[in-house]
């Protein structure tokens, strides 16, 4: 029996219209989105397997890279837990990753920026998380890139995260940063976000107990998705 | 320092937690999510969500084509679509649906043209929180460049007017006369929903 999810705060999340960050004025609506109770459709979703997973699929240090060969720039350990916003783990959620290399250059053909690519890098990687919420990929720290925004706009480093939960309602695409990035504070894509309370959310911490010696620096990255709803006073149909 | 319009961050009941709060998905969305599309080879077997049907469910076959497009008029070519629906049955994958459907699909759209195309059968009925019989739909996921937080809509069926008539969330739209842009008309074979973010024939999103 599920209850639907809890609304989404709009206030915390960016609106869709956001003329600093530009390619936001043509393809943001301007009606209001229009509210409506969750049912099955939005609260069931594809469900996916660790045996789907590839023996590397969460290692970008070698997932590309040929054989013998590994990526260069500095590296790291993601870490972290998916949770619910009542703090409940969210087990077995794909999690899929993309991001530059290094050098802040993307393995994408309309991507022109003169740093180079790496041959052994390609930039995408996934894990599901275990039972407890828990997730963890290796990669390259990606580099800061510009972009043609305001004349001289910059992205901090940062690595696209996407993630499923449990229930097409949950559905989540966000951006993970790293602490002490000064960039962060300077970028329209970042400054979309109302508060700086909920950017902060997003800003991984360097987790030294995490760390590699020797090897690899950890970060740690929670994720927090809607959460299902607890009430047992709702007029449903048992078997819903 | 919150912003006051959010909910309050404690609750008496025990600690809860801010949902992460959603970025775009950026020009690059498909080095991630569709690699092998992209030229990103080797890394996954395949790319997730390109086939919906994977044997031989029971259903009537059909297509779904369309393109997302912009306030000026122009489709995206950089745009990733995801749907997720109910077997002819109106039963969900993971809840009792038809072997052989995954009910979910991803496009990523044709690089030059932009239009997304998805094989899948056509989705019986589901019933609302209430009982109440919804009409055939199927529900769509929209992310992109310049989108700050996925759009959700739905898309219904131009041919299923007596159930469309009698469905619990069309019917209570205020703004009837933008009920036409979420139901997808037979053309050439294949259902056409073509998705407008702006300006005339908005489509309607769903705050869900």
């Amino acid at each position: 029996m599920t209850n639907g999810f809890t609304a989404r705060d709009r206030a915390w999340h960016p609106p869709a219209l956001t003329p600093l960050y530009k390619t936001s004025v043509a393809r943001s609506p301007r009606f209001a989105p229009i509210g409506a109770a969750t049912s099955l459709s939005e609260e069931t979703g594809p469900v996916f397997g660790h045996d789907m997973l590839g023996a590397k699929d969460n290692d970008l240090i070698t997932n590309f890279a040929a054989p013998g060969e590994m990526a260069i720039g500095p590296r790291i350990l993601v870490q972290g837990r998916v949770r619910d916003e009542f703090g409940r783990p969210v087990p077995h959620c794909l999690l899929e990753v993309w991001q530059a290399n290094a050098g802040g250059r993307y393995r994408h053909k309309k991507e022109g920026y003169l740093a180079p690519l790496d041959p052994n890098f390609g930039g995408c990687g996934r894990c599901i998380t275990d039972e407890n919420g828990f997730y963890e990929f290796r990669t390259v720290k990606p580099g800061p890139y510009p972009w043609p925004n305001g004349p001289d706009d910059w992205r901090p480093a940062h690595i696209h995260v996407s993630v499923f939960g449990h229930g097409f309602a949950q559905r989540l695409i966000t951006q993970m940063y790293f602490e002490g990035d000064p960039m962060i504070w300077q970028c329209p894509i970042v400054g979309t976000i109302p508060t700086r309370e909920a950017i902060e959310t997003l800003v991984a911490r360097l987790d030294r107990a995490g760390s590699i010696p020797m090897d690899a620096l950890c970060y740690r990255f929670d994720i927090t998705l809607r959460g299902r709803r607890q009430t047992m006073f709702e007029n449903r149909m048992e078997g819903m | 320092m919150g912003n006051p319009l959010s909910n309050p961050p404690s609750n008496p009941l025990g600690e809860r937690f801010k949902e992460s709060p959603s970025q775009t998905a950026g020009p690059y969305v498909h080095i991630g999510c569709t690699p092998n599309f992209l030229g990103i080879e080797g890394v996954y077997p395949e790319d997730l969500g390109t086939r919906m049907i994977t044997g031989n469910p029971d259903g009537e076959r059909i297509t779904i084509k369309g393109r997302v497009i912009d306030g000026a008029g122009n489709a995206l070519k950089d745009a990733l679509i995801e749907v997720w629906q109910a077997d002819a049955a109106g039963k969900f994958a993971g809840r009792g649906g038809a072997e052989g459907f995954a009910g979910w699909g991803r496009s990523p759209g044709d690089m030059t043209t932009g239009e997304f195309t998805f094989e899948t059968v056509k989705p019986g009925r589901v019933p609302a929180p209430d009982g109440r019989p919804q009409a055939p739909h199927v529900t769509f996921w929209i992310v992109a460049r310049g989108i700050n937080l996925g759009l959700h809509t739905r898309m219904y069926f131009a041919d299923e007017e007596a159930a469309n008539a009698e469905d619990p969330i069309l019917t209570r739209i205020e703004h009837q006369s933008r009920v036409p842009t979420l139901l997808a008309k037979k053309e050439g074979g294949a259902y056409r929903f073509d998705i407008h973010l702006q300006g005339e024939n908005e489509t309607i999103f769903f705050d869900i």
